[in-house]
């Protein structure tokens, strides 16, 4: 991919024909416990080669570890990551650590894909229908929580879809001939749907009701206790996107939530959607149709 | 009293909590942040809950200052308003003036009516737009600098943001200042006198 096209992640041409995928994330802690927490990172960083239609094989550890963090905790993130890696087949091997105030933790990750599987923003198509996989949500939880305002129970609703790999989520795209995706990750649903419909050149009608919201999040919504991350994407990407002003404003806030490791938004040539249903029900991969691409003016539109 | 909140160099949601906290003891507080991310947070969040918030960018940061509405200072409980005493408030619902078999006519109408509101007596306190009122507001409307104008001369301007967002002109208003219903529900209630086109 060029840097005029953005992308999941950078995808190179080898000389025997080979397409590379490469990508690296990381960051601060979003949960208490430390592996969780490396593997939460973990499973986001490799997300990126899966949204771009690729499997993933090789990482390296990107960490920054206090110098007074004890080493078996440091050691739980480590392990955390690497156990992550392993359930999707990956091997990691060495990285890099660095001390800092702050702890940090991701991978680089190195997949492949060939042409025919590639996944990328630009691929939706008008008539296509919109599905997301995972629920919207985690940013405002894991915000919350950290600054003392959320339960533990209102955690526990996140932490199990910020673990799961979107493997299987894109291999029921893959059972289609959908040529469209990215994964929902810091710049909340509405950032990554914008980036896909400016990228295809077509326009998203969003139905609100119908997008999937853990329900630990509405009360925090409605608190407003959302992080910076999701308040820029808003001051961002509203330029491109329209609301049916029946819309609460804290649900209109919750579709731009940056989320940690989030689902696969999908766009699904209409006629496949069966075989995509199917798909996702053999691999107990739940999804939500969102919405649809039609013709017009680039953006977003959000009606109810 | 007003309370003031020093949010400066907190992430969000802190700023956010402190001002919510602060709120549940005075009507009025300025908190002070440093990012565009926490001004928008706070005020979004101050608004939402029936708050008015202005904005002043100082060099040492951005104070927000939130309270009960412009009409109704925190100090004191404020009296009932009379039916004659309160201020007089001019609504503003299309972007034409009157109905007619010709919306070009009503366009006209509409410019020479606020070109002419700047030499009338009295002045309205508040002018209110809303619905396709609001496309008055923006860049590249005929009559914004009569509407400067009268807000160089005190007449307060609020503008539905709700009917912004719906024509997608919310980074386009040029002048006044973006409101909620809330606000606009309060002005209207507690008008001496309301004047609608």
């Amino acid at each position: 991919m060029g840097l005029g096209s953005p992308d999941d992640a950078v995808v190179y041409r080898m000389e025997n024909g080979t397409l590379l995928v490469a990508t690296a994330d990381f960051f601060a802690p979003v949960v208490d416990d430390a592996y969780t927490y490396g593997a939460i990172a973990a499973a986001n960083s490799i997300s990126d080669v899966y949204a771009m239609g690729g499997t993933p094989f090789l990482a390296l550890n990107l960490a920054a570890i206090p110098s007074d963090m004890p080493p078996e905790i440091a050691a739980e993130i480590f392990r955390g990551g690497m156990e992550k890696a392993r359930e999707a087949g990956v091997v990691v091997a060495g990285g890099h650590t660095m001390d800092d105030r702050e702890p940090k933790y991701g991978l680089a990750v190195i997949g492949t894909v060939t042409p025919d599987r590639l996944l990328l923003k630009g691929g939706a198509r008008p008539g296509e229908r919109l599905a997301l996989t995972k629920p919207l949500g985690s940013g405002v939880i894991t915000t919350a929580y950290r600054a003392g305002q959320a339960s533990p129970e209102a955690l526990a609703q996140a932490v199990p879809w910020m673990l799961r790999l979107n493997r299987d989520a894109v291999r029921a795209v893959h059972a289609t001939s959908a040529r469209g995706a990215t994964d929902v990750t810091g710049f909340g649903f509405l950032g990554h749907a914008a980036e896909m419909a400016l990228a295809a050149g077509v326009r998203f009608r969003v139905r609100a009701d119908r997008v999937p919201i853990l329900e630990a999040a509405r009360p925090l919504a409605e608190q407003w206790l959302f992080p910076g991350g999701t308040a820029a994407n808003e001051m961002y990407f509203r330029q491109w996107v329209t609301f049916d002003p029946s819309i609460p404003e804290e649900v209109q806030m919750l579709l731009y939530d940056a989320q940690t490791n989030g689902g696969i938004l999908a766009a699904i040539p209409a006629g496949e959607m069966d075989r995509f249903a199917e798909a996702c029900r053999a691999l107990d991969q739940p999804f939500w149709e969102v919405g649809e691409v039609v013709e017009g003016e680039p953006g977003i539109e959000v009606v109810r | 009293m007003a309370k003031t909140v020093d949010a400066r160099g907190l992430p969000c949601p802190q700023p956010v909590l402190l001002t919510r906290d602060a709120l549940r003891e005075s009507d009025a507080v300025t908190t002070i942040v440093d990012s565009d991310t926490a001004r928008h947070n706070v005020t979004r969040m101050a608004e939402k809950a029936g708050y008015t918030v202005r904005a002043e960018e100082r060099e040492d940061g951005i104070y927000l200052h939130i309270s009960r509405g412009e009409a109704a200072p925190a100090v004191a409980p404020a009296p009932a308003p009379t039916p004659s005493g309160g201020p007089l408030v001019l609504v503003v619902p299309s972007e034409f003036m009157g109905r007619g078999e010709h919306e070009e006519l009503g366009q006209i109408l509409i410019r020479g009516f606020l070109h002419t509101l700047n030499e009338v007596s009295p002045l309205p306190d508040v002018l209110i737009f809303f619905n396709s009122g609001v496309k008055l507001t923006v860049e590249g409307s005929p009559v914004l600098e009569d509407l400067r104008t009268l807000q160089a001369q005190g007449v307060q301007i609020l503008i539905c943001g709700t009917c912004l967002g719906y024509y997608g002109l919310k980074e386009k208003v040029a002048v006044g200042e973006v409101s909620n219903m809330y606000t606009i529900a309060e002005t209207l209630m507690q008008a001496g006198r309301v004047v609608s086109l």
